[in-house]
């Protein structure tokens, strides 16, 4: 009789806790509201990334064309990939020789953003920029030249 | 009630064609236009049904689910259709090609012979066997051959532990399914839907049948949910498990005719559940009171019928979305020890209460 | 594998062995982890793991690299503790540096390991109930993993791999939401954690899947060194954040939870607790934030002395060692990880043994395993 009694109880038991989870399930079918689906290439005008969000490596040119990197690659050492390749150039200014960066060459492939080139940087020349859509056709696009056609270094920067 | 019994239009139809041809042209006729009703339903019904769960999953799973083809995406699933239709069917390198081609036909075409005998409103009704249940209990079962053949023949281990697993599992709870829509069969006295249908006018046996048939329909959900494969029975699929059971190896339509007989399946499961323990068609009646029952008898009898069977088919899913699923040896256990005793102890009692006349 | 090769040539069928590739592409191993089970019908004879198939020789890597580049390879060992990775390097590091790491530096690391172990756990948790069939699981503990992901992305800059730490403190300082968010984080949670023992742990067919199989003793568990929640499970108290504290866990009271049974559901119990002891952890933690340098000074090239230095923390998974050997140069001579999920994933075998496929997958679900971090 014992074991009668248990197995009912057992079976009792068992539908309880069923309808118990099936109540948590239920709860959410009946408030659409607490659905967290974002929407996202139709809500890309409202998606704002956090300020410290780290996408890819921009150098910063201001309105003039100009930015704030030296070329002392500092970057290119702190980098544990190899992602950062700086072609520096001799150019004559005032008549004396100065070393100037010709090409800012980043390869966003290898890149594991790890913000250590932009913490090396001694001028605060680059940028971790919030872009994240990184995606395209053509691997060769992903190895980018950072200093824009004809920028040069800006003044008081040393 | 009258004006939407459809046993007019199906005899004017009939009458119709006599008139015109032989009594065997008549009947290839119909055959046809029988069978090409229930092809274009059978489509219908799996768009419209896995639309459905894919929505009603997503909002269980707080998301949105399918919202980019058409409006709230209801052209999705065509849309899956079409893709499905151009794929690549592949075949396995050792694969059994004869079987492995076999079995999607079997399990569709026992899903087209169990929906051929469910009685959709009054006289719109394919087959009206005097022993409708054990028909469609018999033909639903075929199904599992199907499983069976296409774990065989894939040369894929899963499948085959998936196909072994379905064999177990059909073969147990066939029993449930069997003896718990025969507690409702000493009710109604009858094996044809038609009658069992029409023995719930003055309500349905869910509620007049008392505490053992709560307890029929109870069981029938569960057992009728794993002869499906189904929610926490889907261990022939299991794909944490088996990565997708039985039909691993099927792609592209062969593929699309499992998947759309597993959701024609639940239809049927819930079509029989709304049969013969709601009332199929029949309206919500209570007792003598003429005034409400008129009302809802302007309530046409196929939205009662979709209605009922939709209630039971989002019962199956929200199983599905909540519960976990059973282990091989749980699922037996589940049958053999509780199902079955439940099942037959509950059929002695109910033919107590009508034998004592305790029924309302 | 070369045995059960062998095996199928020449013997009758009824003493061939019946074995399945669980894996590399398996839907419940997580990753490319390749489980062969030897079968007997459904029942598992055996379990070989094979590993490898995401080995990036993650220790040799960082002989080349300086010690401030070591530390964003840890990120990608377990991914899902990325934080208590970075952690352990760098207090390994600053064991040779002999600098004095400011107290702020110290409770930040703590709030944000806790909320990493939070995250770990919420994961886990809805992974284990995918892996057990209840799929909603999956997203429910998402949606909570989303808040915390959200914290790391606004403080650290990203959300998985975050590289927040630098040998002597920290990337940048806190974040001026972060405290806020963290509470809001604690407040909402509190709410959900009891939904997940109702969807869940209550549940019937969960209790039967999970209780009683598996079972790890805890002679076993010590044997075979199984750490972290899956060793507390078994009454193996191994929790280093109360043996061995480092950075503010010796200032915060929170119990070391232990299990009795070592079954899958005590591992699963334990799990669970562990969150509610994660949250008190971060509460006592958030309001007490003191003020300080968020960075001890270090030159611009670290350099090691000459030795040997070790540190084990707690991650989400058990213990993690990090052992370098200095020889005296910008980057170590040699460096190497002790792992928690290759220690743990070495007792399946003995866990799943006259278990069913199914209890693999269970088994395999509350060891938690990630599998880079056992390839590394």
């Amino acid at each position: 009789m014992r074991a009668i009694i248990d197995y009912i109880k057992s079976i009792i038991e068992g539908i309880r806790t069923l309808l118990k989870g099936m109540s948590v399930t239920g709860y959410y079918i009946t408030h659409p509201r607490e659905i967290i689906t974002q929407q996202y290439p139709e809500n890309r005008e409202t998606l704002e990334m956090f300020d410290r969000f780290r996408g890819e490596v921009v150098l910063t040119h201001t309105e003039a064309n100009e930015h704030r990197c030296t070329g002392c690659s500092a970057c290119e050492l702190a980098c544990p990939n190899g992602t950062i390749e700086i072609i520096s150039k001799r150019e004559e200014v005032d008549g004396k020789k100065k070393k100037v960066i010709d090409k800012f060459m980043y390869n966003l492939s290898m890149c594991t953003f790890c913000n250590l080139c932009i913490l090396s940087c001694p001028t605060d020349a680059i940028v971790m920029s919030k872009d994240f859509e990184h995606a395209v056709f053509d691997r060769s696009l992903l190895t980018k030249v950072l200093n824009k056609p004809g920028s040069k270094l800006m003044e008081g920067v040393r | 009630m009258n004006i939407y019994d459809f046993t007019g239009l199906t005899r004017s139809i009939h009458e119709g064609l006599s008139s015109s041809m032989s009594p065997l042209a008549v009947t290839v006729t119909e055959f046809v236009i029988i069978a090409f009703a229930f092809m274009i339903f059978f489509t219908i019904l799996g768009l419209v049904l896995v639309y459905a769960e894919r929505k009603i999953c997503a909002f269980f799973q707080l998301r949105l689910g399918p919202m980019r083809v058409g409006k709230w995406g209801l052209a999705q699933t065509a849309a899956d259709a079409v893709k499905l239709i151009f794929k690549e069917p592949m075949i396995t390198k050792n694969a059994d090609k004869f079987l492995f081609n076999l079995a999607p036909f079997i399990v569709i075409i026992s899903t087209f012979m169990a929906l051929g005998a469910l009685p959709f409103a009054k006289g719109l009704h394919a087959l009206d066997f005097d022993i409708g249940i054990l028909y469609i209990s018999a033909v639903s079962s075929i199904g599992v051959i199907g499983i069976l053949i296409a774990g065989w023949s894939s040369d894929n281990k899963y499948s085959l532990i998936g196909a072994m697993r379905s064999g177990a599992q059909v073969v147990s709870y066939e029993l449930s399914v069997g003896l718990s829509l025969l507690t409702i069969v000493v009710l109604a006295e009858s094996l044809q839907f038609s009658e069992i249908i029409a023995s719930q006018e003055a309500g349905w046996w869910i509620f007049r049948g008392h505490i053992p048939a709560l307890i029929a329909f109870c069981v029938f959900m569960i057992a009728g949910t794993a002869e499906t494969n189904r929610g926490p029975f889907d261990l022939a699929e299991a794909e944490s498990e088996l990565t997708a059971g039985f039909h691993t190896e099927y792609s592209g339509l062969k593929f699309a005719f499992f998947f759309l007989a597993e959701f024609v399946n639940m239809f049927i499961i819930a079509a029989i559940g709304a049969t013969v323990f709601l009332g199929g068609w029949m309206p919500f009646h209570i007792g003598h009171w003429a005034g409400f029952n008129q009302i809802m008898d302007f309530i046409p009898p196929i939205v009662w019928f979709f209605g009922k069977t939709g209630f039971l088919i989002f019962l199956m899913m929200w199983f599905k979305w909540t519960f976990p699923r059973l282990r091989i040896d749980q699922l037996l256990t589940l049958e053999w020890k509780y199902l079955l005793p439940i099942n037959l102890i509950n059929i002695l009692i109910m033919a107590f209460v009508v034998l004592m006349g305790w029924h309302f | 594998m070369g045995e059960a090769v062998k095996t199928v040539t020449n013997t009758p069928f009824e003493e061939q062995e019946y074995f399945i590739n669980m894996g590399p592409q398996h839907p419940s191993t997580h990753g490319v982890l390749r489980l062969v089970l030897t079968l007997e019908g459904e029942t598992i004879r055996k379990v070989e793991p094979h590993l490898g198939y995401i080995h990036r020789s993650i220790e040799k890597m960082c002989e080349k690299d300086g010690y401030k580049q070591i530390v964003h390879l840890t990120d990608r060992m377990d991914y899902l503790s990325a934080h208590i990775n970075n952690e352990a390097v760098c207090l390994a590091v600053e064991q040779g540096m002999e600098v004095e790491i400011p107290e702020r530096v110290k409770v930040i690391r703590t709030i944000i390991a806790e909320l990493t172990r939070l995250a770990s756990h919420q994961l886990w948790w809805g992974v284990m109930g995918m892996d057990l069939g209840a799929i909603t699981t999956f997203l429910y503990g998402f949606r909570d993993r989303e808040m915390i992901n959200d914290i790391f992305e606004e403080t650290c800059g990203a959300r998985l791999t975050m590289n927040y730490n630098v040998p002597g403190g920290l990337m940048f300082d806190i974040h001026p939401n972060f405290v806020q968010r963290t509470k809001d984080f604690i407040a909402h949670f509190k709410k959900k954690l009891p939904e997940y023992d109702e969807l869940l742990s209550g549940n019937i067919i969960f209790r039967k899947r999970t209780e009683g199989v598996g079972v790890l003793s805890k002679e076993d568990a010590i044997s075979f060194g199984v750490t972290g929640p899956a060793g507390r499970a078994s009454g193996f108290s191994c929790d280093l954040r109360k043996h061995a504290p480092y950075s503010a866990y010796d200032k915060v009271q929170f119990k070391e939870v232990l299990g009795t049974e070592g079954d899958s559901y005590a591992r699963y119990k334990v799990r669970i607790q562990e969150m509610w002891e994660s949250m008190a952890v971060i509460e006592q933690l958030i309001d007490n934030i003191p003020e300080g340098d968020f960075q001890a000074k270090t030159k611009a090239v670290i350099k090691l002395p000459k030795g040997e230095f070790y540190q084990k923390v707690e991650t989400a998974r058990g213990e993690l060692g990090v052992y370098i050997i200095s020889e005296g140069d910008k980057s170590p001579y040699r460096m190497k990880f002790r792992s928690p999920g290759f220690s743990n994933l070495s007792a399946l075998d003995h866990m799943a043994r006259g278990a069913k496929i199914a209890d693999v997958v269970t088994i395999m679900s509350t060891l938690d395993l990630v599998i880079p971090d056992i390839d590394r």
